[in-house]
């Protein structure tokens, strides 16, 4: 009901509002990005949906750029302010909370060694470099530039981390090779460390001279005696530098061994021992007007905020699959590179675009463009993101409260969160590669959502906790579920939703356990798990 | 002995059927848990129980003994009801070894835990482009899927980390269990079944709103896990969890306690227990089981461990296994696999032990159909290399219990990114196994 009546409003008022929609911002970037996604839309003869409504809206915005849904209390501030910028001005608040720089922390670090430490790897150093890039803003090429030529202990220089996690093995740096040029160029290789790309210019050649920029680097693992077991325990890890000069050698599948030099997209550096090749590999990776390590960022970014990157996989640019909207793909990237690779400004154009701001319900003039089913993103509403397992948790706080009832410290806090998350997390498996925006749960999740300490917490009345205080608190039943609802989902109930909930309190003596039942049903809803 | 007759079934037949069984092992009670008709139906789904020994086992001490190498070691080896012979630490099984076949040439790659342990679940070396399924995610892909009575998870793995279902997706995922049978946040405490209807009704109003919300298919796949998760707190095949309704007398001949002395309750005695949750599993009809049975890093004073802790363990639980399986009519359908992620040097080492070798190893199979009782090819004196000419991989194992579970073997599944991957990479089942 609600559904048909917002549609038909906002449809009638779409042909004044085609040019129309803003955020309160002017930036010229963001026209064009709203003009370029608008063109296509004409091209392929979709309709946008309608924009959201500020609830919808405000949920997605804060989970993307905050990993978690918003406080009650900021819902009902924003739903009451009557700010024609309100949008615009929610989005520079986002950006400057520090829950910015830990959410960006957190995306990073699992990009980098994945959800689970690998060995002889520092989760809290890698964090530690990322709060520090995130959280001052450092260029974006600063940053891979750190992370690619890191050096030194893997707590005082939390940079190693990144290829610490891939010298997991005695590879020849095949791992590092394959994981960079996919995380921070976008690029597929890893293919190709056995045989040409069958759908791609990229070269076995190629794979192996991207390799030979690795070759300088050698761990070493340091352990320590210990005198209570008599035995050596693990102790720190380390990066250093390693002598290598010359070619790398590599077998090609006729059995012919071949040689391959430093060199990147044609751009040769010294084989000589004295160069520091992971250091001209930082230079050349961010040479140019338009480098990849742009174009990559530019492309996760936009996947991150949508569910579908310009390409797809997101990790996957080049001539051989083609972006979705290759000219502003192209576009966004030089407006990055100009802007001093400024991860927020980036930011800050993809969440005030029109695109970003409607609904993620589709209609019939759009409901082919669904990624899902493999066709082509074309944008016309937002696509459903599956709640990372840090957002799920970090909003599971928030709604209930946990976070102010300040029943831990941060230390103990951040144990309880890393204990969830491990458990969370341990049976997923999956790619790391891998989109997916259909609910990729298992089994152990659902149950640890339904019968968990944490939900079972969040429900409990106890005093200090939030449903023990919104029950205790004024108000009749009717604001009670509004309030509910505000809390879980962001959203006042619908009609139905509210004479339902009702008539489940009308039919029942123990009206407590009803409130907790409900608040139960709400946190483990589809609405609360999916980003939408 | 107590005994209950199952919901029907003739008395006459149940107490023949205890006849054969009493002959042979008269200590043993085994059927005396039988429920229904319907579970004798599905003793006839296949299925398959992988025992996997991680940290590497030796099997030059266990199946491929080497009398008068330099590599032999302490160990002799005896004579069993099948056409070849095991080590002497391993009486039980050998008794019952005409029903399980060693294949002695496997010559794998990878002697690294992590990617040996890779290797041998998917049949594929660990490659970057893709994650492979766990060959118990395949068959719960091609098995669990179709028994649509089976509502507790169809790929179980007891006591292990779990391994990853690759491109089947997180439905195919193992399920993980500890071998106490208590299974994580099951159940909902002191709150009872009418608490749960009210919740998910609430829940319900929810989910078809958002369902209905035009917003993909994602709403819908929420709710089925959620049916999914529901139906195992409430199931009645929750039971097969649960060991402690086996007698006493079944367990410890599982875990091969009463010969212990209790010793065995440790480490060993965990791996009895989790053969005996193994059984009930693949009786409520459950396609893949995995055991995990750990300790065989074994780089230093290999002998004294496999004698006094490893391989009793290890003969009461396979013994135990292959016999409660055939009498209750079920070894022909259920698929018995043993390996590790590789085995050891046949050379000792300084500290007595054996360290990581791929060259040249064994691993068990047997059940299903298999033939047992036969060697499949040979190492050389010292069981440094193959000397068969023939070698095996994973792949040529997982490919023989395919043909086993009835896995056409010219499957091919599809990786996310649309890669064609062919079953058990392309393996071959072992002709000297099938029929």
């Amino acid at each position: 009901m609600a559904a048909a009546g917002l549609a038909v409003v906002t449809t009638g008022a779409a042909s004044a509002a085609d040019t129309a929609f803003t955020t309160g911002s002017s930036d010229v970037i963001i026209q064009e990005i709203n003009k370029q996604i608008r063109d296509a839309y004409k091209d392929n003869e979709v309709e946008p949906s309608p924009v959201a409504d500020d609830s919808e809206w405000m949920r997605r915005v804060c989970l993307d750029i905050n990993g978690h849904i918003p406080s009650v209390e900021d819902v009902e501030a924003f739903l009451a302010d009557k700010d024609k910028a309100k949008r615009t001005k929610l989005i520079d608040r986002l950006l400057d909370d520090p829950a910015y720089t830990r959410n960006w922390t957190t995306v990073w670090t699992n990009l980098c060694i994945g959800q689970q430490t690998p060995r002889r790897v520092s989760r809290d150093g890698m964090q530690k470099f990322f709060r520090e890039a995130f959280g001052k803003n450092r260029p974006w090429k600063d940053v891979v530039s750190d992370l690619v030529t890191a050096e030194g202990h893997y707590e005082q220089n939390g940079a190693v981390n990144f290829l610490l996690a891939q010298m997991q093995d005695q590879d020849d740096g095949v791992q590092m090779t394959a994981k960079t040029t996919r995380l921070f160029l976008g690029m597929q290789v890893q293919c190709t460390q056995c045989h040409n790309h069958p759908f791609n210019d990229w070269k076995q050649d190629q794979f192996w001279q991207f390799n030979s920029f690795f070759r300088q680097t050698g761990k070493v693992d340091h352990r320590k005696y210990n005198p209570k077991t008599g035995r050596m325990d693990d102790d720190y890890s380390e990066i250093i530098e390693r002598d290598f000069a010359g070619p790398v050698y590599f077998e090609k599948r006729s059995g012919l061994m071949q040689v391959a030099y430093p060199i990147y997209f044609g751009s040769e550096v010294d084989p000589a021992g004295s160069t520091d090749r992971r250091k001209e590999l930082a230079r050349l990776m961010s040479a140019g007007e338009k480098p990849m390590i742009a174009m990559a960022m530019v492309n996760r970014t936009w996947s991150h905020f949508f569910g579908q990157g310009f390409t797809r996989p997101v990790d996957d640019i080049g001539p051989h699959n083609p972006a979705t909207h290759p000219d502003l793909l192209d576009r966004l990237a030089v407006e990055f590179v100009k802007s001093g690779y400024d991860c927020k400004q980036l930011m800050r154009w993809i969440a005030n675009c029109e695109a970003y701001n409607l609904t993620s319900r589709s209609t019939k003039k759009n409901e082919r463009d669904n990624p899902a089913a493999g066709e082509t993103a074309l944008f016309t509403h937002v696509y459903v993101k599956s709640m990372t397992a840090e957002q799920l948790y970090d909003s599971l706080i928030v709604a209930t409260n946990a976070h102010k009832s300040g029943r831990s410290g941060w230390e103990q806090s951040e144990k309880q969160r890393q204990d969830w998350l491990q458990q969370f997390v341990r049976t997923f498996g999956t790619d790391d590669g891998e989109e997916s925006n259909s609910f990729d749960g298992t089994i152990p999740q659902a149950l640890m959502m339904m019968n968990g300490d944490l939900v079972k917490d969040a429900v409990s009345v106890k005093s200090g906790s939030h449903l023990g205080d919104l029950l205790s608190g004024k108000g009749n039943d009717v604001q009670k579920i509004q309030r509910l609802y505000l809390t879980a989902l962001g959203r006042m109930p619908t009609k139905s939703e509210l004479s339902k909930s009702q008539s489940f309190l009308k039919g029942n003596r123990d009206q407590l356990a009803v409130y907790q039942d409900l608040f139960w049903a709400l946190l483990n809803s589809n609405e609360f798990i999916f980003n939408h | 002995m107590q005994m209950t007759t199952p919901d029907g079934m003739s008395r006459r037949h149940f107490m023949r059927h205890l006849a054969a069984s009493a002959a042979t092992l008269p200590a043993m009670n085994f059927i005396s848990h039988v429920q229904a008709n319907a579970a004798e139906l599905k003793k006839k789904q296949k299925a398959c129980i992988l025992m996997w020994m991680s940290g590497g086992p030796p099997t030059i001490d266990i199946w491929d003994l080497k009398p008068g190498s330099k590599n032999g070691g302490e160990f002799k080896p005896i004579d069993t009801k099948g056409d070849l012979q095991i080590s002497e630490h391993m009486p039980k099984t050998a008794a019952v070894m005409d029903n399980l076949s060693v294949v002695r040439a496997m010559s794998t790659r990878e002697a690294d835990h992590g990617r040996g342990r890779y290797y041998m679940h998917t049949g594929y070396v660990p490659n970057p482009t893709v994650v492979h399924p766990a060959f118990g995610s395949v068959v719960s892909y091609e098995l669990g899927t179709k028994r649509k009575d089976l509502e507790i998870p169809s790929f179980v793995s007891i006591g292990g980390g779990g391994t990853s279902p690759g491109f089947m997706g997180a439905a195919h995922a193992p399920f993980l269990v500890d071998n106490s049978g208590n299974i994580r946040n099951a159940d909902m405490g002191e709150l009872g079944p009418g608490r749960l209807e009210q919740r998910l009704n609430m829940l319900g109003v929810v989910e078809d709103n958002f369902i209905g919300s035009q917003r993909g298919e994602s709403g819908q796949a929420h709710k089925d896990i959620y049916k999914k998760a529901v139906n195992l707190m409430t199931s009645k095949q929750m039971a097969a969890f649960k060991v402690s309704e086996e007698k006493k007398e079944t367990l410890d001949m599982y875990t091969g306690a009463p010969a212990q002395g209790g010793a065995m309750m440790g480490a060993g005695g965990q791996f009895g227990r989790s053969l005996l949750m193994a059984r009930r599993l693949v009786e409520a009809g459950v396609p893949f089981v995995e055991v995990d049975f750990g300790g065989w890093d074994l780089h230093a004073n290999v002998f004294e461990t496999l004698k006094n802790q490893r391989l009793p363990a290890l003969d009461a639980g396979i013994a135990a296994l292959t016999t409660d399986l055939k009498q209750r009519g079920m070894l022909d359908d259920v698929v018995l696999v043993w390996m590790g992620e590789f085995a050891r040097t046949p050379r000792i080492n300084q500290d007595v032990g054996r360290d990581h070798w791929a060259a040249s190893w064994s691993t068990m199979i047997g059940g299903g159909g298999l033939k047992g009782g036969v060697a499949v090819g040979e190492t050389d004196k010292d069981g440094v290399s193959v000397a068969s000419g023939q070698s095996y991989q994973p792949g040529d194992i997982w490919a023989t219990a395919s043909h086993a579970l009835g896995i056409p073997l010219d499957t091919v599944h599809t990786s996310k990114r649309g890669r064609p991957m062919k079953l058990a990479n392309g393996g071959t089942a072992i002709k000297e196994l099938i029929g």
